[in-house]
């Protein structure tokens, strides 16, 4: 068993992790204060990965494109609130469905009428490429360390500002009665754009890591959504901590799956079957899992309590 | 009253549907034959998703992965030689069925957005599992090798004879769903979608009834995926994918849910659509999108609530 | 001693740091009208919960018509013979009066697994359902929408679906709630009688009913039983007073 190669898929793992918890963050945070289903919020971590290779065929700099595609979700996520979104949250969870799958359908052919429908090429910042050596004889590459590292400062970022600021304390107080922030006078509808504008840019700066690593083409916030989804069922709706605990486990049993499940198949069955059912099975372990959480614990791992 | 309406209306679509092929005989353009096949063939496949969506409240987002386990039940048996309509459509609504038993024995014990987002996760891994085996294609899909063979003169092979096939499949079907929302069953069903608690405190166990009706409605659907693999006579997982599931959705909505006649004003509309707006621009999707969200903004009764007299909803 | 029809020992339910029901232990005998009062919060409605299989209680027993029925769940509490009327109206708005009533003696009726006959011609179904609509006074409200009824005859509706069900032991919670003076006064009539012909616990805030109506009465405070007895007895206990302090307990 090669060990360093176990290493580097668990890092892998981590990094998907951390990549889906910036997906989640902001979908749960929705979910929870607005009782909204959002599916559109693919199209946001897809917004995010074409905005950054746009300005910085603009610019020229990696960091003004990473700043101005962050920008530009976060502007895009507050106006289709504004516009499309607001009258929706007394409706049924129907409605929200429909509406947003309506956006997805939209913002995938803005996207291809804009760049077309073949894949973009991002690539990897120079100042990032290269590797990192974690361990003697490992070298992972740089770029999906920084990944882990602004994953895992987002998450302590957002563990700062809800536990410790005022607008965590809202958010908190939102996400377990709704009515009652609203009846105590805050400005229910500025927090709501706020937490969703938020939430757009978190799915952004996923977006935008992601579009060097994964193809950037219409369609792609949709395969990152449905894992996201898996997250926050398994995590708990509503609970950033569950989005949290839940994504770095999806991750990692996604990536650690694909990796070996086929080769340990092989110990046990033919090569030729292990062949095809490997990757079959491989891609069906995390909605196991998921149903496995979902016998024992209905409402996920930590549930927000909510009212 | 709405029920003697709805009736008079859904005569009127099923001999106008029979018309059809003779229209378009009459012009020359057997393309509208291929068209409003594929249209009833959805039809069937929205009808199923009403019942529990419509009737039963359950939202569902699955619903296309039993039209991909009933188009491969027709595609792979045939790869091997079985052929006969008999083996493969009656296998198609077996599988579909136990595929909804099997998802809706986890999903059902969770309600609310919970329950959109499991149905539409073990949906979208069915379709994972589709693009992964490589002996059934994999990603590329298959062809079919044949079309069904129902014996004797019902030749699908031929267009008009396909097209009356479906047509009487789709005309039982409703007057099937019909009785069955009268039924006690479908009292059920709706009472559920209107009070659970309440019935719970009556003394319904109403877990089996709604699983029962889960499994019923996957298992017509997989008939629509049997009917489709025949239409198109290729298959894919992508007829599996969640957008797929929402297209579906999105006809049962747009004809106007729980009425049983308007997921197939719904499948033909958004078919109808699709055409015209797709010989305009091929960025059709973009006028869609939008479209969509107006429709659940301010016409929720669907097209069948804008018809006069329509707003009444079935009871 | 015949066992009483409904028998709770030690009943405890916890909200996070909430104890709700903190060791209840209740006996009520066949026939018996039992009503169970206390101040706002004191885990009336908890209880009653947890007595119709709606809530699962954390700790103790509930046994009811001879078996121990704690961990069922609420229809299957239902089929043995416990039947509950809500706090807060919760019927069919959708469906007739006459429907809402139906379908509570169609889950008695059998299984449900009916495909093809419509249910609305099942006489044996519509004729008890006029019966019992009748008997709560909604007779000619029969196709009227639930929906629309007013709330005096909503929480009729209410009764009139817990006994279409065939019950020993009606569970009352706050059957009176929000009505006025005269629909109030017609519902006392309506549980009057009903009284010694089922068994029933009743929890409520209106005195006069409780008065009129009760054998014995059960006061919770706090989520306990702090005294149980007859309304005279209980009227004079010194102890309800005090956990009544400011709330008249009247007449």
């Amino acid at each position: 068993m090669n060990w360093l190669l176990v290493v580097e898929q668990c890092l892998n793992g981590l990094q998907l992790g951390v990549m889906l918890f910036l997906m989640a963050a902001g979908l749960t945070l929705v979910f929870g204060i607005m009782n909204f289903v959002n599916l559109a919020h693919g199209s946001l971590y897809m917004l995010g990965a074409y905005f950054a290779v746009a300005f910085l065929k603009w610019t020229g700099s990696f960091a003004a494109s990473v700043v101005l595609a962050l920008l530009a979700t976060l502007v895009v996520g507050m106006l289709v609130e504004v516009i499309a979104l607001r009258t929706l949250y007394e409706r049924d969870h129907l409605d929200h469905v429909l509406a947003t799958f309506g956006l997805i359908l939209f913002f995938n052919e803005l996207v291809a009428i804009a760049w077309g429908r073949a894949a973009l090429f991002a690539s990897v910042p120079p100042a990032l490429g290269g590797f990192v050596e974690i361990l003697p004889r490992l070298r992972y590459p740089l770029y999906r360390a920084v990944i882990i590292l602004v994953g895992l400062a987002v998450a302590l970022l957002l563990y700062v500002v809800v536990s410790r600021t005022r607008l965590g304390m809202l958010i908190r107080a939102g996400a377990s009665n709704r009515t009652m922030v609203a009846a105590l006078g805050v400005n229910i509808r500025l927090l709501y754009t706020v937490v969703f504008g938020f939430g757009a840019a978190l799915a952004g700066l996923g977006g935008l890591m992601a579009g060097p690593i994964y193809t950037v083409q219409p369609g792609m916030g949709e395969e990152i959504l449905i894992e996201v989804l898996v997250v926050i069922v398994i995590g708990g709706i509503g609970s950033i901590r569950g989005a949290l605990v839940g994504a770095v486990v999806v991750g990692m049993v996604d990536t650690l799956g694909r990796a070996f499940l086929k080769p340990m198949l092989a110990t046990v069955v033919s090569p030729a079957a292990a062949d095809s059912a490997g990757p079959a099975l491989a891609s069906m372990l995390i909605y196991i899992l998921m149903a496995a959480v979902l016998y024992f614990r209905p409402q996920g791992l930590f549930p927000a309590t909510r009212s | 009253m709405a029920r003697r309406r709805r009736a008079l209306a859904m005569l009127a679509a099923l001999a106008a549907l029979a018309a059809i092929p003779l229209v378009a005989g009459l012009v020359n353009q057997p393309f509208y034959l291929d068209l409003f096949r594929r249209i009833m063939i959805f039809a069937i496949a929205a009808v199923s998703l009403d019942i529990i969506l419509g009737y039963g409240g359950m939202v569902s987002f699955g619903h296309a992965a039993y039209l991909g386990i009933g188009a491969y039940a027709v595609a792979i048996p045939a790869l091997h030689g079985v052929h006969s309509a008999w083996v493969q459509w009656p296998l198609a609504m077996a599988l579909s069925g136990l595929a909804a038993l099997a998802i809706g024995a986890i999903s059902l014990r969770t309600s609310g957005v919970y329950f959109i987002m499991i149905t539409l996760a073990f949906a979208q891994m069915l379709y994972y599992v589709g693009i992964s085996i490589e002996p059934w294609g994999g990603d590329d899909g298959m062809r079919l090798a044949r079309r069904s063979q129902l014996g004797g003169p019902l030749d699908l092979g031929d267009p008009h004879v396909f097209y009356y096939v479906v047509l009487a499949i789709l005309a039982v079907l409703l007057l099937v769903g019909d009785r069955v929302i009268q039924a006690r069953f479908g009292t059920v069903i709706r009472a559920v979608k209107s009070n659970e608690p309440r019935m719970r405190a009556i003394g319904f166990s109403t877990l089996r009834y709604k699983l029962a009706a889960f499994v019923l409605a996957g298992a017509v659907g997989g008939l629509a995926g049997a009917l489709l693999a025949n239409q198109t006579e290729y298959l894919t997982p992508s007829y599996m994918h969640w957008t797929r599931s929402g297209d579906i959705m999105v006809m049962v909505i747009l004809g106007g849910m729980g009425t049983l006649a308007g997921p197939v004003l719904g499948a033909a509309a958004f078919l109808l659509l699709e055409n015209v707006l797709s010989a305009w621009t091929v960025h059709w999707q973009a006028i869609l999108g939008p479209l969509l969200v107006l429709v659940v903004l301010y016409a929720r009764g669907g097209l069948w609530g804008l018809l006069p007299g329509g707003a009444s909803r079935d009871d | 001693m015949t066992e009483p029809l409904l028998q709770v020992r030690g009943l405890r339910k916890r909200f996070g740091g909430l104890v709700a029901t903190d060791g209840v232990d209740l006996d009520v005998a066949a026939g018996e009208t039992v009503a169970v009062i206390g101040p706002n919060g004191a885990g009336k409605t908890t209880l009653i919960a947890q007595l119709s299989g709606d809530l699962a209680p954390d700790a103790g027993r509930i046994r009811f018509a001879g078996a121990d029925v704690t961990a069922l769940p609420a229809p299957a509490r239902s089929r043995l013979g416990l039947a509950r009327s809500f706090q807060i109206t919760s019927i069919f708005r959708e469906f007739s009066a006459l429907d809402n009533v139906a379908l509570a003696v169609q889950a008695h009726a059998g299984h449900s697994f009916r495909f093809w006959r419509p249910a609305r011609a099942e006489a044996a179904l519509r004729e008890p359902a006029r019966t019992v609509l009748e008997q709560v006074g909604l007779g000619a409200r029969g196709d009227v929408p639930a929906g629309t009824l007013a709330h005096g005859e909503q929480r009729q509706l209410e009764i009139a679906m817990a006994l279409a069900t065939r019950p020993t032991l009606l569970l009352l919670d706050e059957p009176v709630a929000g009505m006025g003076l005269d629909e109030s006064a017609r519902m006392v009539q309506l549980l009057r009688t009903l009284r010694g012909r089922h068994t029933i616990v009743l929890v409520e805030h209106d005195m006069d009913v409780v008065f009129a109506l009760a054998d014995r009465i059960s006061v919770m405070v706090d989520g306990r039983v702090i005294a149980t007895g007859a309304p005279e007895a209980i009227r004079m206990n010194p102890e309800v007073r005090r956990a009544y302090l400011g709330e008249e307990v009247s007449a």
